[in-house]
Order: C-alpha cells, then structure tokens, then sequence
C-alpha cells in the first residue's frame, strides 16, 4: 500500500518537504491511491483457495413456524454442495450478545423453526458458484404456519415497557407539572419518525474457514476485535481459536458493529462442509436480515417564561424493538444536558413487534431525539415571536441540568454564532410564508445539539524496529472514517518521529482488545492507546535497550478513573430550502454546519465525515423512510428504488467546519466528529419547511404528498 | 437452456484479452471480479440501482451488473484499474484523493468511471436533463456544478462524498479543456 499521503495547504494545495506535527495537518487519505486505482481490497475482495458460496434464503412470513424443508430440488440443482437449516446447523451458545444489551436472540440463527419477523434466514444453500448457490436457494421449499403478525407501532401499545437503563435513568428533576403550568408559553406536541437503515454501500459479506483448531474469518464490520470475541462465545470457542480480519470496509454507519448473519452463516457452512465459504448478503438481505434505526414517537413538552427562558423540559419517547434483541435508541437524551431548566422529565419506552431487530444507525437516539426537541424548540420561538437563535442562546446551563456535574469544555455557543454569522442569519424576518421567489416558497431554519462522548479502553502495542521504524499494532478498523491516516498521525507525532518512519497494522482481532469504530469514539478510543503504549516506549528506550522492543498499553484504568464530568461535542446547523407548493417538492439549497468535536487530528478528514454526515441528515428530513406491508408484516421498499437517500443532485455544496475545541480528560484533546454532523439537520430543515410554508412537519420524511399543497 | 450453460467468451478488459468460459448468467461485474480478478469494481446492489459496478463498455459507461459477461463478448471495457496509464492517476483520480472525494472508497471505482463517462458526454456535446438549451448548434458550454450532479447522480455514494466528487469532477474537465 502506498503510504505517503499528501500535506495540503489550507487551499488544498500540496505542500512538501513539511516537517510540522502531524496532528493538525491536512493530509489525504493513507489508501486514497488505492482507492481510486482499484486496488484497495474488502472483506469480497480477497481471493481464497477451494472456496465455496453460501446464499441465504429468507422468511416470508412475518410469525410463525416453518413446518418442513424439502431440500431435494435444492440438493439436485447443479454445483450445489449442500443445505443448513434449524435442523442440522450447529448449535450455539444462547447467553452469547452484547456487553450492552446482553443476550442477543438474532444471533441464535438457524437454531428452531420459530419466526418472528419477515427477512428472517431460514437457510443457507451452499454451492460452488454463487449462481449455483442462488439457483439452489431459489428452489427450496420451505413451508410455514402462519399466525398473525403484530407490526403496528404506537406509544400506547399494550407490550410497552420501559427502556433497559444501561445508558443512564430517566430524568427526573423538578416538578415539570407544577412549571408546565407556572408557564407563560407553552408547547406539547408529538413527533414520529420511520424506521431506516444505515445503507452502507458494501453490502454484509464473510468468508469463514477453518485452520486447525482455530476459526479464521473475513467479514465486512466495524469491530474486529468485538465481533471475534462474540462468534468465539457464540461457536463455544476460546477466543484464542477465533481471528477476524479484513482490511477495507465499505462504510457501516452502526450496521457492522455487532456479529452479522454472513459471518455466523459462514462459519456454519465452513464446520459442516470443511471448505472456506463466502456469504454475500444481497442488497434486498441487507435491508431484511440486518437491522434497522427503530420508529420514534416522542411527545416533546417545553413551558417558557415570556422573556424565553426554560422553566420545563419534557421529552417522553417510545421506540419500537423486535422481540429478539434488546437495543435502546435513546431518544431523550439530549433533553438531559442541551438547554437550562427548572424541571426535566424524560421516559423512554419500548414497543415489541414482529419487526427486524433495530440496532446502531449513525446517531442512534440523538438523530430522532434532535429532530424532536429541535423543533419543538422552535414552535416555542415562534409562539414567542422570538428569534429561534436567542431562545437557545438564553437557556444556556452552566453545570449539566440534570446531572449537576461540571462540563468538561462546552462550545454550544459559539457553534451557534459562528455559523450564524457564516449562514448570515442575523436580520431574518422570523414570520413564515414571506419570501417568494416566483412560484418558490423560501425559507430559513437553524437547530442545534450536542452528542455524548467518552473513550473506551483499548490496547496497542508498538515496537521499536532495529531499522528505526516503529511498528504500531491496534484492532482499529478505517470504514470510511479515515481512522488509519488519523491513527498514523497520532502514532508519529506520540512517538516524536515523522510520518514515514510509522508502520500501522490495524483490522486484525488477533492484535487484541480494542473498541469499535462506533459511538464517535474509534479513533479517539484508539489514539489514546497509542498515545499510553509511545509514552511507556519511549521511556523505555531511554535505556538504550537492545531491539526490537514492543510495549503494550491498556487504557481501562486510566478511562475509568477520570472524574465524572458532562462531556458532550456540540453543533448549530443552519438550513435554507425552497419549496415548489405545486409539486411538495423540497430542495435544500444551503446547509451551514458549525461543530466543536475536540481536537481535529485531519481538518481534510473530518470535514468530509461532517458533511457526510449532515448530507445523511439531509436524507432523513426529506427521503428516507422504511415501508412495511401491513399483511405480509415485510419491508416493501428493500431496494434502493424504494429506499431513498440523496443522490448528488439533491445535494448542494455544503460549509461544514469546526470551531476551537477541546476536550481536557483525553490525552490528545479529542472528542469524535463520526455523528454529530447527521443530528440536527432534520430539525434545521424541518424548521426552515415551516419557514418557508408556514406548515409544521411533525412527521419524518417531510415526503412531497404531505408538503403538496391545492 | 438448461441452468448451468456455459459459453466460451473473449472479453477484453483495460486493453487485454481473456478468454473464458462463463455460466451464462454470470455478470459482467462478476466475470471481472471472479473470473479475472478485476476487484475494484464494486457489487453494491447487483440491481442497477447504486452504479458501485459502473464501467466503460465501448466508451460509455454502464451498470456491468445488468450487463451478462456474454453480451460483452467483443467489446472493449474499461475498469477503474484501467484509468490510470503507466501507473500515473488520471486528474479525476488524482482530483478525487486530493479534494477527498471518497471516504469509504466503496462507490468510488464507479463514481471514477461515470466521471471518464461524463467527461467524454459533455466534451462530444450531450445534454442532460439540467441542460437549459437544448438546441443545436449552441456553443461548447463548460461544465458546472448543476451539470455534473445530475449527470453523477446514478452513483450513489452512503458516505456523503458528493460535494468533493463535484469539485473533482469540475477539476478534472477543467484539467480536460486545458489540454484539448
Ligand atoms: S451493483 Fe450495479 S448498480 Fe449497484
Ligand atoms: S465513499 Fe463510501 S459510499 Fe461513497
């Protein structure tokens, strides 16, 4: 691989012979020549001896029982080597899950005849070819008993219970009742959105073999070390005997965080049939068989003095869960910590329905919960005839509201100025339905966040080479985020030696524990271990030991011990739209981001994910949207045709930047900017569609039919 | 026909002939990347809906996972591994890494290949729907921002590299208009 990325200037021009520190400095990805040559290699990329194709058949109903399995067309067709199903799949262990959530039941696959949602795998047919495998899976018989399927989501749902707690109890602080009516403007008002999916572009593909004793697997994720760690308890294997490995992965936005049925599938193929077997899940797969970002309903209440200032804040939110899989989309949070106010409420609530289970989408919790308390904050300004702007510059707390805990370094403000200067919304005339521009409706928005950040332990080991080089080996994974050119950055500026002379080993679980890349903390978690394991190496080699010396660092104590403060990155998005009444069709003209996410490793880097992120925000105000048969209990739109996200001409050029930031418990000053910039946009859009036509959307997508107008 | 009929095929692919023998509803994308190696073009739907497997058929680009390895027999196709000559990017590649037009990189192989497409429209003179005269005889208008969104946009990119891909691609023609 090519490893000499280029130092641009701030034009993007390219400097050389540059010797600064490379934390800081805008560098071009360490793989972007492969990339864009054809030789960077995914998870389906890489080329195995002897190897076989598995293709996954799937539920078509959405509860019930199969009731047999005729293999025999199956088993005749050409190529075909086999047939795995409920009844001679490997059985695996059921307490194997998450540390989070617990026992997972979706990954206890082909283990009975029960179905509980539509997409479930019911079988994999392996073959020679993958056409063979297709042609086989397409001619299985399997036959079902039907019982009725229960997909309807709502807050008042008979099964609804609360939320686990794991990420923290409810809110309750004040008397919200007794400030809802001591008031002098109040909001109450419920906001729903759809499920999605992350969409990833690389569609979830394993290969699995075995070698000796020991399970080798490459497969498309997000956590190499995690996920060898769940298939090792989940096969009953030490994890030791379990390595998972891949090099490139084409993007994953939550999807590939936890153990995917291609990896679990293949590894079942590969104990039965003793031969190395790729699981390709097709697109359609992807959208059935994975998981999904949960509906939302969320009743957001907001009671107001006159001059604007906050005395209630009451966000209730129930999502929707399979029965197979705890997971908490954790709606309220920001309730907890963004504005100042007397009292604060927050419930969270879960509806079981015969649904895939919902897991991780870039933002969980924060994207719906945003687009909820974003705009009900600004139905609050608009009753106050306010300036949404100043009602979020008053409610400004200065210990976190619920919590009473100090902030660590909180930018919320100057987001909020920064980008209102930049969007120039100073002197917007804040009534709706006044700007025209001939049969256009124009309109202005803003919404504001923040998303939670931490770090959590992991381990590197670096070795001092005998060459001068030092080899710096993490279970890290690039999926897009351009963790390896940040990673190597970290490494030579931590080791006090210039980019060339880092070597960087990372997509490997045998490396040893690392976190995943998720939750806006990869490389954050990541850089601090390299930064633990350079200090100790450094310090040894003052020595003058003899080489090559390695050192290995855990970061669990020194995480653990940092004191409990408010931590959180911020953001203000601005929006203008204009909005064709004759068509409902809503086109974003300008989207201006501001964020404080820490200290920026690669300003070239971390603006590309910020406007990825907004762009995917972008998608959830205006197109995304999981539709479900209520008779079948299946996924309609599976496909990209029916599925949308925006395409390069829904999206214009967009200012994403960061503000001076910095968090002071992380060694390196970091804080995560993986998420932040998908959070507010919906709000900000949404607002800006009020702006423009004087019409609150309260519903998620803000689709053409409910924006038309006669 | 039964289900497992092969053909013999030549395909020639970035200026080099393979001679194969293919299941016949093999694809084109899964004849470059099973049968020949050819890994950088993409699967990201197999439907003709992402443009993740978009290469240049005779020139034009196409979907090769809505294209049979069969029905390409004889014609000449070009991969993302064939854009860089002797092993120097071409500007849209090069545009691409510098201005960070991919993040993932998994749509990129066909959103550089749409690029080599559009580039090669607009310089012989097509329209797109954004086009506002569609009259004939109009000047050589230079390509902008408007231009190349729509004209990119069978290549969906998850990542949100749009923006970059823009300023690439209007780099590249840029690039393009200099030397011609
Ligand atoms: S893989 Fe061909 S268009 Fe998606
Ligand atoms: S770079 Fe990831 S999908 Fe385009």
């Amino acid at each position: 691989m090519n490893t000499h990325p280029q130092v641009l200037d701030g034009t993007g021009a390219e400097i050389s012979g540059l010797s600064a520190p490379a934390i800081g400095t805008p560098r071009t990805r360490v793989e972007g020549r492969d990339k864009v040559s054809g030789k960077a290699r995914y998870a389906g990329d890489i080329p195995i001896e002897r190897l076989a194709h598995g293709a996954v058949v799937t539920a078509t109903i959405a509860s019930g029982r199969i009731t047999a399995i005729d293999p025999s067309a199956t088993l005749a067709s050409p190529g075909v080597i086999g047939v795995i199903d409920h009844r001679n799949a490997p059985r695996v262990d059921p307490e194997a899950g998450s540390p989070f959530f617990g026992p997972d039941g979706q990954l206890q696959l082909l283990q009975d005849d029960q179905i509980a949602h539509g997409g479930w795998p019911v079988a994999l047919v392996v073959a020679e070819t993958h056409e063979q495998a297709r042609a086989g899976a397409e001619r299985l018989r399997v036959s079902y008993v039907e019982q009725p399927h229960d997909i309807a989501f709502s807050p008042g749902h008979p099964a609804a219970r609360p939320a686990l707690s794991a990420f923290g109890p409810d809110a309750n602080k004040g008397d919200l009742d007794a400030e809802l009516a001591a008031s002098a403007v109040v909001v109450d008002e419920s906001y729903t959105t759809p499920a999605q999916h992350a969409c990833a572009m690389e569609p979830h593909v394993a290969t699995a073999w075995l070698e000796g004793a020991v399970l080798r697997g490459i497969d498309s994720n997000q956590a190499p070390y995690g996920i060898a760690a769940q298939l090792a308890t989940l096969f009953g294997k030490p994890l030791s005997d379990v390595r998972v490995q891949v090099e490139q992965v084409g993007g994953g936005f939550g999807s590939k965080t936890g153990l995917g049925p291609q990896l679990i599938l293949a590894t079942m193929a590969t104990m039965l049939f003793h031969r190395p077997v790729r699981v390709a899940l097709t697109r359609e797969e992807v959208f059935l068989a994975t998981s999904a970002r949960p509906r939302t309903d969320q009743r957001v209440r907001l009671g107001a003095d006159r001059d604007g200032r906050l005395r209630a804040i009451g966000h209730e939110a129930a999502f929707e869960i399979s029965g197979k899989s705890e997971f908490i989309e954790n709606c309220v949070e920001i309730a907890k910590t963004l504005y100042a106010a007397d009292a604060i409420r927050t419930r969270l609530n879960v509806v079981p329905l015969n649904i895939l289970p919902v897991a991780s989408v870039r933002a969980p919790g924060t994207a719906p919960g945003s687009f909820a308390l974003e705009s009900a904050m600004d139905e609050l300004a608009e009753r106050l005839d306010m300036d949404p702007l100043d009602l979020r510059r008053r409610n400004e707390p200065e210990v976190g509201p619920v919590s009473g805990l100090p902030f660590t370094s909180r930018n919320f403000q100057l987001c909020l100025s920064e980008g209102a200067r930049q969007f120039g919304w100073a002197g917007r005339d804040h009534r709706p339905r006044r700007r025209r521009e001939g049969h256009l409706l124009i309109g202005t928005g803003m919404a504001g966040t923040s998303f939670f950040t931490t770090a959590f332990p992991s381990s590197a080991t670096i070795t001092a080479e005998q060459d001068g080089t030092f080899t710096v080996a993490i279970a890290a994974i690039d999926i897009g985020t351009g963790a390896r050119t940040a990673l190597h950055a970290i490494a030579a500026d931590a080791l006090r030696v210039g980019w060339d002379r880092i070597r960087l080993r990372i997509g490997d679980s045998a490396i040893g524990p690392a976190w995943q890349a998720g939750g806006s903390l990869g490389t954050t978690s990541w850089g601090w271990a390299i930064v633990a394991a350079a200090r100790d190496l450094l310090e040894q080699l003052e020595s003058g030991p003899a080489l090559p010396v390695s050192v290995t660092s855990d970061t669990t104590e020194e995480i653990m011990s940092r004191p409990h403060r408010e931590r959180h990155s911020y953001s203000a998005v601005f929006a203008e739209v204009a909005v064709d009444p004759a068509t409902g069709e809503v086109r974003v003209r300008r989207l201006v981001g501001r964020f404080a996410v820490g200290r920026v490793v690669n300003p070239l880097m971390v603006r590309s994910q910020l406007t990825g992120g907004m762009i995917m925000g972008l998608s959830i105000a205006l197109q995304e949207e999981v539709v479900r048969d209520e008779v079948s209990g299946r996924q309609v739109n599976a496909d990209f045709a029916g599925y949308h996200f925006a395409a390069n001409a829904d999206v214009p050029f967009i200012d994403a930047d960061f503000v001076e930031d910095h968090e002071p418990d992380d060694p390196l000053g970091m804080k995560g900017p993986g998420e932040i910039g998908t959070v507010a946009v919906a709000a900000a859009i949404a607002n800006a569609v009020w702006h423009a036509t004087g019409k609150r959307h309260r519903e998620l997508p803000i689709r053409l039919d409910r924006v038309i107008e006669d | 026909m039964t289900n497992d009929a092969r053909s013999e095929i030549s395909l020639h692919i970035n200026g080099t002939t393979h001679r194969l023998t293919v299941d016949n509803r093999r694809t084109l994308l899964d004849a470059l990347r099973e049968d020949t190696r050819h890994i950088g073009s993409k699967k990201g739907c197999d439907f003709g809906q992402c443009g993740a497997c978009t290469v240049l058929v005779n020139g034009r680009r196409v979907v090769s996972c809505l294209t049979l390895a069969v029905a390409a027999e004889g014609a000449e196709v070009i991969t993302v591994e064939g854009l860089a000559v002797n092993d120097e990017l071409r500007p849209v590649q090069e545009a691409f890494v510098r201005l960070d037009g991919l993040q993932c990189g998994f749509c990129t192989s066909g959103q550089l290949c749409s690029a080599v497409g559009v580039l090669a429209e607009h310089a012989a003179g097509w329209p797109s729907a954004v086009t506002p005269d569609l009259s004939p005889d109009q000047p050589h208008r230079p390509l902008d921002a408007d231009e190349v969104r729509e004209r990119m946009s069978g290549n969906l990119c998850r990542c949100g590299a749009y923006p970059s891909i823009v300023r690439a691609v209007l780099e590249a023609a840029e690039c393009e208009e200099v030397n011609r």
